[in-house]
């Protein structure tokens, strides 16, 4: 059984299907024994990293997400590949969950390379296309394993640690680059 | 680098994919969903539906109709059509969308954006504009807006109108031209490219398309994001491969599926 992790930190419902179209079973929730008994954990998110932080803490999910982090296969969209690394600069400065080393940064305001970056990116090495909707960007880290560009920026697209993987991307929004994707995980893990 | 977007636009009327000239004369084209998965499977890098008649008619989306396209395709889609309040765009999210689309009812309450931002994001509010050729002083870039498919003159000016939705919270805009389309003569190039230079979001080009060649060309004169497609491909005279071709021929960073 997969566990999605619901904190109230934006939409599941694609994440859900994504993970219904590769035929497998999924329970949303926000109860941490759920969450604690599930073989697998997803962890995404959508919206401001300090309110994501502060519904952790209320719903009692703190502890139990970062110990699945660290000991389950789990697998970080978007805000919830961010909230792993030691702190972002939005909402003037926030400290999370601080299992990947590295900070969170947004992108310089541009004309020409604009805020928020939405659409589809290039990943590297993999080469694939995947659909990215971000202000923010976590740095290059040791567990980078899938990076990226916007204008002179370049970012941690994927971050892998022991069972954990994380992506800045959507896979449950990347057509078959992002199926495939999803299911390389569960297939590691 | 992100690539420059190709979005097929779906017209839904009565549970049917429609499409018109000039907001008139529909013809039935087919089957939502289905349509959805085949634009999906050929590389399409979103899609956009837009419920025409449940603003003229009052009646609201047809959550229905969206929770099964998002069933069915794994690709961003955007909804819009007869969206008034919050509890409208919750339920549209909730049903799978990843953006919404307001126009009309957001130049009647622009707090609407600014609503719906702070709620969902702004990556989820998406500004349709309708602006059109004019010669009224209250709109010095040229174009006015117009609401409810046409049938409105706003005096209110193109330009002015998206930088303001952009302040609010607009995460990108759909820049329409009522005298393009249709026609299938190409984009309207001048305010599709005055707006992308004046707001810092990305800017979605709409109406005219009628060739692949088309693309390449409102991409390089107007620097915008993204461009909607609709009748060239809804007929079958043209794929989006054949678009993204010749986005890649002329230099233009695509997402390469073939």
């Amino acid at each position: 059984m997969i566990a999605i992790v619901d904190y109230k930190a934006g939409n599941l419902t694609s994440v859900k299907y994504a993970f219904e179209a590769l035929g497998e079973e999924t329970l949303v929730t926000g109860n941490p024994e759920e969450i604690a008994q599930a073989s697998k954990v997803v962890f995404p998110g959508v919206g401001a990293a300090k309110s994501a932080m502060e519904n952790l803490r209320n719903l009692d999910l703190l502890e139990i997400v970062k110990s699945a982090a660290l000991e389950k296969p789990f697998l970080g969209i978007c805000l919830g590949m961010q909230i792993l690394f030691e702190a972002t600069e939005e909402d003037g400065g926030v400290e999370t969950l601080g299992i990947i080393p590295g900070r969170v940064r947004r992108f310089p305001d541009s004309k020409e390379h604009k805020v928020p970056s939405i659409g589809w990116n290039r990943v590297e090495p993999m080469g694939e296309y995947f659909y990215f909707v971000h202000s923010y960007w976590g740095e290059i880290t040791p567990y980078t394993i899938g990076r990226s560009t916007h204008g002179d920026v370049e970012f941690t697209s994927c971050v892998k640690r022991g069972k954990m993987l994380a992506c800045q991307f959507h896979p449950e929004k990347s057509g078959r680059a992002g199926l495939e994707f999803l299911k390389s995980w569960l297939e590691i893990c | 680098m992100l690539t420059r977007r190709v979005i097929p636009c779906l017209d839904v009327r009565g549970g049917r994919v429609t499409k018109g000239v000039k907001f008139k004369n529909n013809i039935d084209l087919g089957d939502p969903v289905e349509m959805a998965a085949k634009y999906s499977d050929e590389g399409a890098d979103e899609l956009v539906f837009y419920d025409i008649t449940a603003s003229a008619e009052h009646r609201p989306i047809d959550i229905g109709m969206v929770s099964s396209v998002a069933k069915a395709i794994r690709i961003p889609f955007a909804v819009g059509g007869g969206i008034s309040s919050l509890e409208d765009m919750e339920r549209v999210i909730l049903a799978g969308a990843e953006k919404i689309s307001v126009n009309s009812l957001a130049v009647k309450n622009p707090s609407l954006i600014a609503e719906g931002a702070k709620v969902f994001g702004r990556q989820c509010i998406v500004l349709g504009m309708d602006p059109v050729k004019s010669t009224n002083p209250a709109c010095p870039s040229g174009y006015e807006i117009t609401t409810r498919g046409f049938r409105e003159w706003t005096g209110l000016d193109a330009v002015e109108w998206a930088k303001k939705a952009a302040d609010l919270g607009a995460g990108e805009i759909v820049v329409n031209s009522v005298d393009a389309d249709g026609t299938r003569e190409g984009f309207e190039h001048i305010i599709t490219g005055l707006i992308a230079r004046s707001v810092g979001v990305p800017v979605v080009a709409s109406g005219g398309a009628g060739k692949p060649r088309h693309f390449p060309e409102v991409f390089s004169a107007t620097g915008c994001d993204a461009a909607i497609v609709a009748g060239m491909i809804h007929s079958g005279e043209y794929t989006i491969s054949q678009i993204k071709k010749a986005m890649s021929e002329e230099g233009i960073p695509t997402r390469e599926i073939w």
